[in-house]
Parts: C-alpha cells; sequence; structure tokens
C-alpha cells in the first residue's frame, strides 16, 4: 500500500525535501525505544509506503516534483543527493522555464492544460510501479500561483483519472501579513475548488508552526527552513503506520486509509465514535513519547473566515482583479467561489 | 530560467546601462567561482566561442550582454565600445545616428521612430531569438531629453506590439525643476503618456535624490569619525576594478551606479536562490492593483557598509528602519504621509523570514494602507547578497505620494504651454499636432485624478463590506 506524493510551487517542494528527510532520518534512527524485532517491522513498513529500493539500495523516494520554474527543484534534487541516505528518481520531476508570478488563474488557467498530459503521464507512470496505491498527499500552498492554482487544477484532474483513489492535500495556510499581496483572493479561489475534488485537506498553519518555533522551541531567528522541519515532522507522525485495531503485532492500517475511517467524521452523531486512536510502539524521531492530533473542528473557522472577509474587501474594491481576468478568470468565478466558502464557514458555525 | 533584455536609449539610458552591466559582471563574479555558465548567468547573459554562436552550458567562453544600445548621438555608445566594457556587447545590437534629437520629443518619437522602427524590430527580434524563455524589457531612459524620451517611449509601443506576451519595467530619469533642458516638462509629459498605457510598471528616478545619496555617502567618507572607513567594494556608487581614478570618473558614474543597484537587487531573486523566490512576474501581480497605477517609488539600504571589523554590524532592524526613510528613495517623495496601495520588500542575504515579520510589526503601525489592503506586504527572500554586504533590502512601494511629483510635473508644463513657448519647434514636426500635447496633459490628470481619489480615502474610518448571505 504506498502512497504517492506530489510536490508542487516552492512551498511543495521545500516542505516535500523536509518530510522525506525526516522519514529517513526517523528509519534509520536505533534508537526506537521498542524491540529490535519491532522497529524491524516498522522500518519495513516505512520504507515500503514512502520509498522504493533501487539499484543502488539508496532508498527513493516516492514522490514527483513538479515547479513552473526551475531553481527550487533543482536545489531540492541536489539537497537529497547530497545525503546520502536517499535520493529522488532520476525522472521523477517536471519543470518549466517561468513560474505563475503568485497569479492562480495563470497556474489554474494556462500551466495547468498546457502541461496536463506531461503531468499526468509522469503520475501515471509512478502510479504503475506499485501493486497497490493508497492514494495520494499533495503538498501545496494556497498563497502562490503554482502550488495553489496547478494544485487546483491538479487535484480535479487526479479525482477524474483516480476515481477511487484517496486524495489528500496538504495546504500551507499562509501568514497572516507580509507573504503574499493577493494571496486572500489565491486561498479563496483554491479552497473553494479542492472542496470539490479532494477527499480531505490537511491544513498547516505558517502563523501557528512559527508560534510553535519561537515559543516551543525557543528559536531565536526563524527561517522557513525551521518552519518546513515542524510542519515535516508533524506530517511524519501523522503518516507513520500504525497497528490495526484487530492484529496487534502487524502494521496493517496504513496512513492515508486512516482518514477513511468512518469513526473520523461522525463527531456529530456519537462522542464515542468521534475519537479515534492508533498507536504505534516504535518511538518516531528521536522523541519518547510523542502524539499527534488530527481534528475536525471548528478550529479552522477564525482563520477561514478571516481570509475570506480580507478578500471580500479587496474584491469590492476589485483591486487585482484585472489580473486574473486576463488569464480567463472572471468576475463570477470569484463570486462563486466567494459563495461556496461562505456556504462551509456558515455550516461550521452551525455545528 | 527566464532571460531578460535590456534596452538602453539615449544618453543617459546608456550610461545607467552601462553602469548597471559593469556591476552584473562583478555581481556574477564574486558569486560564480568556478567559470561555469549557469542559469544565474543567463538570465541576462549569453555565452558564445570565439566564432560568436551561443554555447548553452559548461565553461564560460565569452559573455555577451542580452542589450539593445540605441541613441541618436554617437558620442556615449561609441565611448562603450572603446570601453573596459567593449567585448560586452554585440555589435550587432547597437543602432546610433550622428544627429541627435536636440532634446525634442517629437523628433525622437515621430521622426526617428519612424525611421528606424524596422531596424529597432529586427534588432529586438534577434536579441530575443537568443532567449528560450524571454520573461522581460527593462527600458532604461530619461524623461526630458529627445531620443531617451521620444524614441524610448515610441520603442515601449513596439515592445507591446511586437512582444505582447513580455513584461516591460521602465526605469525613468525624471527632470528635476531646475533641469537645464527648459523643454523638458513637455517632453516628460509627452513621454508619460506612453508610459501610462504601455509600461507594465514604471521605477521613477529623480537625479536629487541620487545626488543627495551621493552626498550623503562623501559626508561619511569624509567625516573622519573614527570607524567610519568604508568598505570600497561595499559602496552602493562604485564600479568594477575599485576605486576608479578620478580623472576617469565621470560626474554622473556615481549616481549611475545607485540604479544599476536598483536593477540588479530587482532581479536578485529571479536569478539566484532562496527561501521564498519572488519573479519579476510577480512584482506586477503584487504591485499593480490597477493597470493604470503602476508607478514605484523604490529605496535602498545600505549605502555602504562599515569596513572595521570591531564594529559591531549595523543592527538588521535599522535597515528596514532606513528603507522606509526619504534619505534612501530614489525620487523626492513622501510615503509615510501617504497611502500605501501596497508595498514590496526584496531582501538578500543573511536574513530568515521572523526577522521580516519582527520589522513589518514594528514599521507597519507608522504607515498608512489603503483599506482593501491594509496587510498589502510582499516579500522575498534571496540567499545570495551583494557584493561586499551580508545583507540588503529593496523596497517597493505604490504609494500615493508620486501624486505630488506628477502635478509639479503638470505645473510646469502648463506654465510653458499657455504661454506657447517653444512650440513651434515641436509643432513643425511632421505628424505632431496640438491634440498631442492636449491628450498628454489630458491622461497624465486623469493619473493624478486616479491617485486623488485613494487619497481622499485615507484616515476614514474602515467599515468591513456587507458578506455574502448564505441560506443553508
Amino acid at each position: 500500500m504506498s502512497v504517492v506524493t506530489v510536490q508542487l510551487g516552492q512551498c511543495g517542494n521545500q516542505i516535500g525535501y523536509e518530510v522525506f528527510d525526516t522519514m529517513c532520518r526517523d528509519l534509520h534512527n536505533t534508537q526506537g525505544f521498542c524491540s529490535k524485532r519491532e522497529n524491524e517491522i516498522y522500518q519495513a513498513s516505512c520504507k515500503e509506503h514512502f520509498f522504493n529500493e533501487d539499484k543502488s539500495e539508496v532508498p527513493v523516494a516516492r514522490a514527483l516534483l513538479i515547479d513552473m520554474e526551475p531553481k527550487v527543484i533543482s536545489q531540492t534534487l541536489l539537497k537529497a543527493a547530497h545525503s546520502g541516505r536517499w535520493k529522488y528518481g532520476q525522472h521523477s520531476h517536471f519543470c518549466q522555464r517561468q513560474g505563475s508570478g503568485n497569479n492562480w488563474a495563470y497556474g489554474y488557467s494556462v500551466h495547468g492544460p498546457k502541461h496536463e498530459e506531461s503531468i499526468m503521464n509522469l503520475i501515471q507512470r509512478e502510479v504503475e510501479e506499485y501493486d497497490s496505491l493508497s492514494g495520494f498527499s499533495i503538498i501545496m500552498s494556497m498563497a502562490g500561483g503554482t502550488g495553489s492554482g496547478l494544485g487546483a487544477f491538479l487535484t480535479q484532474n487526479l479525482r477524474d483519472a483516480y476515481p477511487n483513489s484517496f486524495i489528500m492535500n496538504q495546504v500551507i495556510w499562509p501568514y497572516g501579513t507580509g507573504e503574499v499581496i493577493v494571496q486572500n483572493y489565491n486561498s479563496v479561489l483554491t479552497l473553494s475548488h479542492l472542496y470539490r475534488s479532494s477527499d480531505a485537506l490537511l491544513v498547516h498553519e505558517n502563523d501557528v508552526v512559527h508560534k510553535i518555533c519561537a515559543k516551543l522551541m525557543n528559536i531565536k531567528q526563524i527561517s522557513f527552513r525551521d518552519v518546513n522541519q515542524v510542519i515535516a515532522h508533524q506530517l511524519g507522525s501523522v503518516f507513520q503506520p500504525t497497528y490495526s485495531s484487530e492484529d496487534s503485532f502487524q502494521y496493517r492500517r496504513n496512513p492515508l486509509g486512516g482518514f477513511k475511517d468512518p469513526a473520523l467524521y461522525t463527531s456529530w452523531l456519537q462522542p464515542s465514535d468521534a475519537f479515534c486512536e492508533w498507536r504505534t510502539h516504535r518511538a518516531f524521531n528521536k522523541y519518547e513519547k510523542s502524539a499527534a492530533l488530527v481534528s475536525n473542528s471548528q478550529f479552522l473557522l477564525k482563520p477561514l473566515d478571516t481570509i475570506v472577509g480580507k478578500a471580500w474587501n479587496m474584491f469590492a474594491s476589485k483591486a487585482y482583479v484585472h489580473q486574473y481576468t486576463k488569464f480567463g478568470i472572471e468576475e463570477e468565478d470569484f463570486l462563486d467561489s466567494f459563495t461556496v466558502l461562505e456556504q462551509i464557514v456558515a455550516s461550521y458555525c452551525n455545528l | 530560467m527566464a532571460q531578460s533584455v535590456v534596452v538602453q536609449v539615449g544618453q543617459c539610458g546608456n550610461q545607467i546601462g552601462c553602469c548597471f552591466w559593469d556591476l552584473a559582471l562583478r555581481e556574477h563574479a564574486s558569486v560564480n567561482k568556478k567559470g561555469i555558465y549557469d542559469d544565474a548567468l543567463k538570465n541576462f547573459f549569453r555565452n558564445v566561442d570565439t566564432r560568436g554562436t551561443g554555447i548553452s552550458k559548461g565553461r564560460i567562453c565569452s559573455l555577451k550582454a542580452r542589450a539593445v544600445l540605441i541613441d541618436m548621438e554617437e558620442g556615449v555608445v561609441n565611448e562603450i565600445l572603446q570601453g573596459p566594457l567593449k567585448d560586452v556587447f554585440d555589435s550587432k545590437q547597437l543602432i546610433t545616428n550622428v544627429s541627435g534629437s536636440g532634446n525634442n520629443w517629437a523628433v525622437g518619437y515621430k521622426v526617428f521612430g519612424s525611421q528606424y522602427r524596422d531596424q529597432i524590430v529586427e534588432k529586438l527580434r534577434q536579441t530575443a531569438e537568443h532567449c528560450d524563455c524571454l520573461q522581460c524589457f527593462f527600458l532604461i531612459h530619461s524623461m526630458g531629453g529627445g531620443t531617451g524620451s521620444g524614441l524610448g517611449t515610441f520603442i515601449l509601443n513596439v515592445l507591446e506590439d511586437e512582444f505582447p506576451e513580455v513584461y516591460r519595467f521602465v526605469t525613468s530619469v525624471f527632470p528635476s525643476g531646475e533641469d537645464d533642458v527648459i523643454t523638458s516638462p513637455y517632453n516628460s509629459v509627452l513621454a508619460m503618456k506612453e508610459l501610462n498605457e504601455h509600461a507594465d510598471c514604471v521605477l521613477p528616478i529623480e537625479n536629487e535624490s541620487l545626488f543627495d545619496i551621493v552626498s550623503k555617502i562623501n559626508q561619511m567618507i569624509n567625516s573622519g569619525k573614527p570607524g567610519t572607513t568604508v568598505k570600497q567594494q561595499s559602496l552602493v556608487t562604485l564600479n568594477e576594478g575599485g576605486i576608479k581614478k578620478k580623472l576617469d570618473e565621470k560626474p554622473f558614474d556615481k549616481m549611475n551606479n545607485i540604479v544599476a543597484n536598483l536593477l540588479l537587487n530587482l532581479t536578485s531573486s529571479s536569478r539566484f536562490e532562496g527561501s521564498l523566490n519572488m519573479d519579476l512576474n510577480e512584482i506586477s501581480m503584487n504591485l499593480v492593483p490597477f493597470p493604470q497605477l503602476h508607478y514605484l517609488v523604490s529605496s535602498l539600504t545600505p549605502l555602504y557598509t562599515l569596513a572595521d571589523v570591531n564594529i559591531p554590524p549595523r543592527r538588521l532592524d535599522q535597515m528596514f528602519s532606513d528603507a522606509f526613510s526619504k534619505d534612501y528613495q530614489l525620487i523626492q517623495a513622501d510615503p509615510k504621509h501617504s497611502l500605501y496601495l501596497a508595498c514590496a520588500l526584496l531582501v538578500r542575504g543573511n536574513v530568515q523570514i521572523s526577522d521580516i515579520r519582527r520589522n513589518i510589526e514594528r514599521l507597519k503601525s507608522s504607515l498608512h494602507f489603503v483599506s482593501w489592503n491594509q496587510e498589502g506586504w510582499k516579500t522575498s527572500l534571496c540567499s545570495v547578497p551583494p557584493v561586499g554586504h551580508s545583507h540588503s533590502l529593496l523596497a517597493l512601494a505604490n504609494n500615493t505620494c508620486v501624486k505630488p511629483t506628477f502635478m509639479e510635473l503638470k505645473n510646469r508644463f502648463l506654465r510653458l504651454y499657455k504661454k506657447k513657448a517653444h512650440l513651434h519647434h515641436y509643432l513643425q514636426v511632421d505628424r505632431m499636432e496640438d491634440s498631442c500635447f492636449t491628450e498628454a496633459v489630458s491622461s497624465l490628470s486623469s493619473l493624478i485624478e486616479k491617485y486623488n481619489e485613494l487619497d481622499v480615502t485615507k484616515g476614514l474610518p474602515i467599515h468591513e463590506q456587507v458578506r455574502l448571505n448564505i441560506v443553508i
């Protein structure tokens, strides 16, 4: 049961690298705080989910790197290769020469259709390698142009091409201030489109992670690398192979499949079914004990509402709209997106 | 990686352009130790062998600037071709004449424009064909004269017609009030109509500001205060090869180098890697909320680095404060008391996201942002600092503070126009009519009015727009 990770745009690729790096380090950790046998079973399971073996015996990440300009992918491939512990596949990337310019419309309406065939072929080739595909994990930011726009387009395409696969998007929520000026437009357009095709959106908020770095980890000069490593650790611990409830000595439950579990989503029916717990005896990332909580709650209501509010305010003045209509996203498309998100906000409010 | 082409027009345009190429080579030389023709170099330079054929990879053989040099006098271009940079320019990428434009926009635009259109298109096409992905044209010119102003803006039109998908960034040197060219207001206003309609982004520059910066640096160097020895390499006013002999130094060189540094910093994040890249198309996307409001106020900091290692490096935060001080701006304007539509911070070197966030938090309370863009900040982080510095910051602001500059320009224009002073020099040019003048001033008035409409919203209480009401 394997997971195909798709790393999109600068953010997706930078974080994706940290995720695989973290998992690889954890794999080789001898300090599992458990028995040797358990360690071996865990390692085998983890490797199977996220890495391929090739002739050189260096694990090859099950990932596809996609970006519309080459700098970040070159850096990412190099860093992985230099680590010596793991690497990306030789033919696992796709890039172009000119980025999406922080323009969702450009990512969705221009890059998307133009490179649809090449990208879907790349994904198909990867998927064909595996006996069973448990699903896709797409890492993307909402604020920019490629991760957001091309990400939305690609998720739609994946849904059409693989209707029975599980698709999960790792969505990076931008800082409230100081990243991209049109980030609220890009976010609104991304979320409203992802909602129609994705099975689950796992959200990582830059502001929250930044606070973790500052307050909990006491880092003085926080870099994007620090932020990305925290996100990677969170993702890694969520995707760990875990015991299935039936058989306590076999790692059955695969990471993405776990999210399909209906128990996760019946939070308004039975409180006893609302919480699902999986255990692993083997420690993760050198922490003696750790826990990861994934929740679907009203937690995200405020950030979502804030983004919709700011985007709406800007839209009322029509600022920047010409940059989107230039590439085929009209005012009606904006209004549709706002409508979808207001419905979501209202639904969460009514819980 | 995408490429950019520099089109330098007129005396001023070519002098600044020459400084730019000089500094670009110096910057790449300090980063590119192995002499490999890499993607960063590819942005502005071709690599050719002894026969002039392009080499796309491998060792650097001979670098050629992606540039087109145009002047209706020969002096400046000839000097460039005889100087230390002569091998950097392809002789096929030049267009010169001998007679000059007589400080007359109409001669530059109407006469030379039509005379040289085909040649211009041909040279541009050749340069474009050497690029596998052309992203942006940088036009460098002055507004007050005849060639840079007239022919320069004619070329802007040609760029839009022939290469509509390629961005057009214009660096325009505006004349000061005491400009010795009497007709500079006419030339500038006529040129501004073209900038309004055909440029994607304009970076206005005023000589007065450049002069002030040069004075400030001279004061610093000559102050004799202990610990104020400056690292020569780091001066924002400096050329390649260290200190130039006094004899060789031209009066405008120092000022031109500041503008050259502006262009280098603007393109640093698209050439070099970093944790938050910013390409040129992102500048336009984030800083231009409405098509005509594309004039950006730039400020560059630091201007120099102190050489004395015993003095602790200037606090990082000081760099951010400086960028918002009038002393570091390249035009005379007051953004702090006007309205920001958007602001971009292009950071280079050893700076992290937490430093940027801390400073934005600190500075934003003293700045006024338009109601629909209260958090209108765009940031980029490039890992490679400029030569001689550990970090630097270029701030680009789309701010209504340009309005007084434009109003002053309009007033100077009207003072001349009402008396019909020197008008005959223009009207006697073929296809130049009075309507050209009236349309130009009308375009400028309408631009000023747009800034006015935004200005009146400053300080008004902000109310949230009523949201969509959804029935579940």
